[in-house]
């Protein structure tokens, strides 16, 4: 900004542009010391890390280890079918809770109350243990077994992933369904729309734009939370380099190699939630902000030149 | 010829507060119908009860001769359920006083949403027909923009726009100008009075008197409720009978 701008091109007699303010800016002592303590503790730190007593050469040389890519895959999949889950029990719920009929919406509240209620660690648990109430599963025509072989460690994640998530999604649906202005209600059903038109064309679109900003954190946090199927022997990551660890001798590097991976996922999921909450946000701002990557693309194309974005 | 909207001894309260207290009128089918008022006197709240966004306590209301909200049978009366109650909208447009365009959806997604959706009309057909009402309104170049990009005074037409999209047989105007720049409410009026002039049944709540006394066939004075007078405009407005209507007129003339 206080550079001066270069005006060439037919203008008629510029007025003598006013000389700029040179002035000695304020001295941040403190802003410089700050930056040298915490740079120094994290140098020690790294340092401490990389002087311990560990093998950091064991962890590239498993990261694409098959058992623990499968964990991977097993971690993402799992993930993905209990947020499926999670929202679509969630939207019901909310819908549910919101309805006039009080039974209903009573049975929502509880079910809500029990499942935020409960650790999902113990709700993990008690599905994989449910063979003490049920002996057999048994429905009728279709489906007849032994709990035990009925529920694998896959189902038992599964329902007690998804079913604990299905109460959070709902508070969360619930919110954005209640943010919406009452009318737009009324504007759709003056057009003749029905109460479960005007939900989905009308209201649930523009709740999503207060649903997704929180759903994406569940997904984030979901997917951390999936390490906690461990309980039920569900092969997920952290199942997979636990194994790896205890069978190479690398325990510790197996789990900094865990680690790595679930950064990268919720790296992913992180840049997909922006795009998300980018194509909610239509309609609300006047102008959406560019992309990063549109950014670039534009300071590419521009050159160097920096006065070719402002014009 | 039958009334288009017939009221007799409407009442409406919320909780204990008595809004409407025995509303008696008729309006004819092509008449501009103008209500005015002190606010908290009780015309939006009669305005939304002709199409049972609000539900009336006592009294009979029908729009063109058919009971708003009940069906009888004999001296029985059986709630409408709310897919019949829908369907008679689709022929009563309204606009609001704040526009109430749907935010996610570009001007002329908001005009084809109710005929696609509830009229299952193609998209062509109801883009068709969308375009000639936007160019109708004057907006024909914001078509694909959406309501924020729009001022206040556009937006209301296009949510005229949207609601004349139903082809409906009565036109509902919740005090449309009430929320607008005062340059921006010229505009609006324009749209209604071509409306007026095609024969469009229109009730319009307003506070202009201007519009009232020159497009309006018959003007109704409500104060508390009640219906204190009626008649032509310039009767109403030039020569007020009541001393409440006096006293109103005088502030905001």
């Amino acid at each position: 900004m206080t550079t001066k701008l270069d005006k060439t091109g037919p203008v008629g007699t510029p007025s003598p542009a006013p000389e700029n303010i040179k002035a000695i800016p304020v001295r941040h002592y403190g802003r410089w010391i700050s930056a040298v303590v915490t740079i120094a503790l994290l140098v020690t730190l790294v340092y401490a890390f990389a002087e311990g007593d560990v093998n950091w050469a064991a962890i590239p040389d498993y990261f694409f280890d098959q058992e623990v890519l499968k964990g991977v895959r097993n971690t993402i999949w799992i993930t993905i079918l209990s947020m499926v889950l999670g929202v679509a029990l969630g939207v019901v719920l909310a819908v549910m809770r919101l309805s006039k009929n009080p039974v209903t919406s009573s049975i929502a509240w509880g079910y809500i109350w029990f499942f935020r209620g409960t650790p999902v660690y113990v709700q993990l648990l008690v599905w994989f243990n449910l063979g003490l109430v049920f002996h057999y599963i048994n429905i009728m025509p279709i489906y007849k077994d032994e709990w035990s072989d009925f529920m694998t460690p896959f189902l038992a994640a599964l329902l007690g992933l998804g079913l604990n998530e299905a109460a959070y999604m709902a508070e969360i649906c619930r919110a954005g369904i209640q943010s919406v202005d009452e009318g737009q209600t009324e504007a759709a059903q003056a057009l003749g729309m029905s109460h479960t038109k005007t939900l989905r064309r009308v209201v649930l679109p523009q709740a999503m734009r207060v649903i997704v900003p929180p759903t994406g954190n569940e997904f984030i946090n979901m997917l951390k939370t999936t390490s906690l199927v461990i309980a039920v022997q569900y092969w997920d990551l952290l199942q997979a380099t636990s194994e790896v660890g205890q069978n190479s001798g690398a325990t510790a590097e197996m789990l900094f190699l865990a680690a790595a991976w679930y950064l990268i996922l919720t790296s992913v999921l992180s840049v997909g939630q922006y795009y998300l909450e980018r194509y909610y946000a239509r309609g609300t701002t006047r102008n959406l902000p560019a992309t990063p990557l549109q950014r670039i693309r534009v300071s590419l194309l521009s050159g160097s030149n920096r006065q070719g974005m402002g014009a | 010829m039958n009334a288009m909207v017939k009221a007799e001894g409407v009442h409406k309260s919320f909780g204990a507060v008595q809004v409407l207290k025995g509303i008696d009128l008729e309006v004819a089918p092509r008449e501009v119908f103008c209500l005015i008022g002190p606010s908290g006197s009780g015309k939006s709240t009669f305005l939304r009860c002709i199409n049972h966004l609000e539900k009336i306590n006592s009294g009979r209301l029908y729009v063109d001769g058919d009971l708003v909200g009940y069906r009888q049978k004999g001296d029985k009366l059986f709630e409408l359920k709310d897919r019949e109650v829908a369907a008679k909208r689709r022929d009563i447009g309204m606009v609001f006083q704040r526009f109430n365009l749907f935010p996610h959806m570009t001007a002329l997604e908001n005009v084809i949403e109710a005929p696609m959706q509830v009229k299952r009309e193609t998209k062509a057909v109801a883009r068709e027909r969308a375009l000639k009402l936007l160019d109708r309104v004057g907006l024909a170049d914001k078509a694909g923009n959406y309501p924020s990009q729009l001022s206040g005074g556009q937006q209301q037409r296009v949510a005229i726009a949207r609601a004349l999209a139903m082809e409906p047989k009565l036109m509902l105007f919740d005090e449309p100008t009430s929320a607008l720049d005062p340059e921006l409410v010229g505009d609006v009026l324009d749209v209604m009075r071509g409306l007026a002039e095609d024969g469009m049944t229109m009730i319009v709540v307003t506070h202009e008197m201007g519009f009232a006394r020159e497009v309006g066939d018959s003007v109704v004075f409500m104060d508390d409720g009640v219906v204190v007078e009626s008649g032509l405009p310039r009767e109403v407005l030039t020569n007020p009978q009541h001393e409440r209507t006096k006293s109103f007129l005088s502030k905001v003339l």
